[in-house]
């Protein structure tokens, strides 16, 4: 027999392992430390020892490529080390916006970071994952700890009711999930993902077992990058959660819903790509039609951010309807850059307070230009970004999605994509003219620690970076679907 | 064998059976105690597929924890002023939708009969071969073939902890 | 079915018949005879005046959830208990890091107080 557990096995698990045993280390130091910033400055430390491991990764995927550990239920690829690299980039932004919004909140607990590491470490292993049971805990350890991170704010009646619309709707979508994947393993007989490959490989297209297998996995992943008509939940959970778990939920749980959702779809289902492309189109139209409508008329900033997250979902889609290498290259581009974009705009509102209160409205932002000019332009940056303009980084991601479309031959569907682009350019340019343009008699006050600040900065340069000068980033997003998926 | 039969029909007339007065029954105590019923008669078809570990974890866990926690909750909302009103009626559509497409899932698979559910065969580690019981084999893969979930599993236990605690307890300083 | 599950099945039989059975015979041999005064409490009992199903502290549900947790926990003991000695050293060290991770959880409610109940 062989041995159980190896070298390799630890060097694949490294990352995930790090995180639980950190995420564990602060529950034990938490009453030793007493104050919540020095658990941000452990889970800091933590993320610093998985940036390290994923740079082992990095080095070993260039020289020896794809690798198994476990028996093939675990893998080392570019694909794999390129989101590990966006989980840590946005989980080291959420703990450094969220040690001072905590405070304000006075909810600054050690659980908290514990929680932001195990959702982590879910994802980590959602991204390695090549195995169906693997693949499902990593899903459900992430989904756990965001209920919990939702409904944090005990005190906050929203924060509960986001938590529990959350908990039930991922739970149902759960049960869709785990009700695909009892069909693909009774098919194949195996629960890994390339035996799977073989046994879809070998069936007919036509067969409604497949179709039933497919549909059901479909639903359950829909629900949890929250698209139409399975995105109930997002604007009342991205509403309710801390602000920096809104953010976080935004861009990390739905990079890692994506990651696994690209894992699945093209490697064992890659045969039959006839029969899930048109559906993801589909629904992709579907979402960015309702994500960009219902954008149109919201006050509240998260709510709005909630929607126009809904539509980036539908955009990302896109790249999946497409199928092609250039339309992945996007996903994996989007995703990079709608971390940055994103991040950086919810860091802002995190700041903003009016009499011991989070200040969340549209019109909090007034006047903005003439109180803070410098954030003013930060914000300006990052909105110009998520409606897509060029030269900012959002361009760059919508540009090759649709250039995926166009090479597959969906041209309504890219049609329709770019059409939308101005409608969203509307609602975002809502915000800037309340900044610049409108004047405000009782203004929020705008606090950021020195985190946020650091936060926002980072956000707006690498959003300003990318777009400036994309060449490294496209090469990153090209390596990371090359080296895994085909 | 015809014994098997027999009681597998009788398991499946009490699941549904229970089942319906678990969805009808008024006054959510008498639902529980029916799921509880139903949750039985589940175990005993596992068992009958041979599943023993599997029988076991639905009375250990489901019917000694699970509906426990339901009756603690009942017990934690005052349920006699809901219980009077119609509920969930809007969702009735969707219910309704939900309910045809299974149905028509069941009826087509029923109608084709078992030639167009063909599974595939199943491939166990090798070592399962020395071991006969089915918590033996259990036990087998879930240490070799599944120990990552088997890991990762407690670490969600872990967070499921912290989650009810956080959720549940009283904090010093609130309220 | 294993055919070591018979003799439950037939203990379960007798014992679904035992309480039929006796509620029935008891039916047919007592006499009946119904009245208003025997469902009131009887001398020493004090009526009652609100209703039985009051709300309970929050307190009871959390002791619920963890005892679910700590069940299922005690689940994946049975398996690693039955094969334990195929597995080995292995399958213990593997229990261990199982059994760690949840202790480090126990530590922190503990810690945390949340059983308390005061």
């Amino acid at each position: 027999m062989d041995p159980l557990f190896t070298w390799t096995d630890f060097f694949v698990l490294k990352p995930a392992i790090l995180l639980s045993l950190f995420g564990c280390g602060i529950l034990l130091t938490d009453f030793l430390l007493k104050q919540g910033r020095w658990n941000a400055l452990t889970a800091l430390v933590g993320e610093g020892f998985v940036a390290v491991a994923l740079w082992q990764h990095c080095e070993d995927v260039a020289a020896n490529g794809q690798r198994f550990a476990l028996g093939g239920s675990m893998a080392v690829d570019g694909f794999s080390v390129f989101f590990n690299y966006i989980f840590v980039v946005s989980a080291i932004l959420a703990i450094i916006i969220a040690s001072r919004y905590m405070d304000d909140e006075k909810s600054n607990r050690g659980e908290f970071y514990g929680l932001m590491l195990f959702a982590q470490a879910g994802m980590t292993v959602m991204a390695q994952g090549y195995e169906l049971v693997t693949l499902f805990i990593g899903l459900e350890l992430m989904a756990l700890s965001f209920y919990v991170m939702v409904g944090f704010l005990r005190n906050e009646l929203r924060s509960n009711e986001a938590a529990m619309k959350y908990l039930i709707l991922g739970a149902l979508s759960s049960g869709f999930l785990a009700y695909g994947f009892s069909i693909f393993y009774g098919i194949s007989g195996s629960t890994n993902l390339a035996a799977i490959a073989d046994a879809v490989a070998g069936r007919e297209i036509s067969d409604p077992v497949l179709l039933i297998a497919l549909v059901t996995t479909s639903v359950g992943l829909f629900f949890k990058i929250s698209v139409v008509p399975f995105h109930m939940w997002a604007p009342d959970a991205y509403e309710g959660a801390p602000t920096p778990i809104t953010a976080y939920v935004s861009v990390a749980s739905k990079a890692a819903s994506f990651a696994m959702m690209m894992r699945i779809f093209l490697v064992p289902l890659v045969s039959v790509q006839e029969l899930w492309m048109p559906l993801f189109g589909a629904v992709a139209l579907l979402t960015m039609t309702l994500g960009n409508i219902a954008a149109l008329t919201q006050n509240n900033l998260k709510r709005l951010l909630a929607y126009s997250s809904i539509s980036h979902a539908g955009y990302i889609l896109l790249g999946l309807a497409a199928g092609n290498e250039t339309g992945l290259k996007g996903i994996s581009l989007y995703i990079l850059v709608y971390i940055f974009m994103n991040f950086g705009v919810f860091a802002l509102i995190s700041a903003m307070r009016r009499e011991g209160h989070a200040a969340e409205d549209i019109d909090d932002l007034n006047g903005l230009m003439h109180r803070h000019p410098g954030y003013a332009i930060l914000m300006l940056v990052l909105l110009l970004s998520l409606a897509g303009i060029p030269p900012m980084a959002g361009f760059y991601g919508k540009y090759f999605i649709f250039l995926g479309l166009l090479e597959a031959g969906s041209y309504l569907l890219a049609i329709a994509g770019a059409l939308y682009v101005a409608v969203s350019a509307y609602y975002y340019f809502r915000i800037v003219r309340a900044m610049f343009l409108s004047e405000s008699l009782e203004p929020a006050v705008i606090a950021p620690g020195l985190g946020t600040k650091i936060a926002l900065v980072a956000s707006a340069v690498f959003t300003l970076l990318i777009g400036l000068y994309p060449e490294p980033f496209i090469n990153m997003a090209t390596d990371s679907i090359l080296l895994a998926l085909r | 064998m015809q014994l098997d039969s027999i009681l597998f029909y009788l398991f499946a007339v009490q699941i549904l059976f229970s089942a319906l007065m678990t969805i009808t029954r008024r006054n959510v105590v008498y639902s529980a105690v029916w799921l509880i019923s139903t949750l039985v008669g589940v175990a005993g078809i596992y068992l009958l597929q041979g599943a023993e570990f599997l029988a076991g974890v639905q009375i250990i866990l489901y019917i000694g924890g699970i509906t426990v926690l339901f009756l603690f909750v009942i017990m934690l909302v005052p349920v006699s002023e809901e219980s009077k009103q119609r509920r969930f009626s809007s969702q009735l559509w969707i219910v309704l939708i939900v309910a045809v497409l299974l149905t028509g899932e069941l009826g087509y698979f029923l109608w084709q009969g078992a030639d167009s559910f063909q599974m595939g065969e199943p491939t166990p580690p090798a070592e399962i071969g020395t071991v006969t019981t089915n918590s033996e084999q259990i036990g087998q893969v879930l240490f070799s073939e599944y120990l990552l979930p088997f890991e990762l599993a407690s670490i969600l236990l872990l967070v499921a902890m912290i989650g009810a605690v956080v959720m549940a307890k009283a904090r010093p300083g609130a309220e | 079915m294993p055919r070591g599950y018979i003799p439950i099945l037939i203990f379960l039989v007798l014992a679904f018949a035992f309480p039929v059975v006796t509620i029935l015979v008891a039916k047919l041999v007592r006499p009946s005879a119904p009245g208003k005064t025997k469902l009131e409490a009887y001398e020493c009992g004090i009526p009652s005046d609100a209703d039985t199903r009051g709300r309970y502290s929050i307190r009871f549900y959390l002791v619920a959830i963890l005892f679910v947790v700590f069940d299922v926990e005690t689940i994946f003991l049975i398996p690693w208990a039955i094969q334990y000695n195929v597995l080995g050293l292995f399958g213990l060290i593997e229990m261990l890091v199982f059994l760690a991770i949840l202790i480090v959880g126990y530590i922190w409610i503990f810690r945390q107080g949340a059983l308390k109940w005061v």
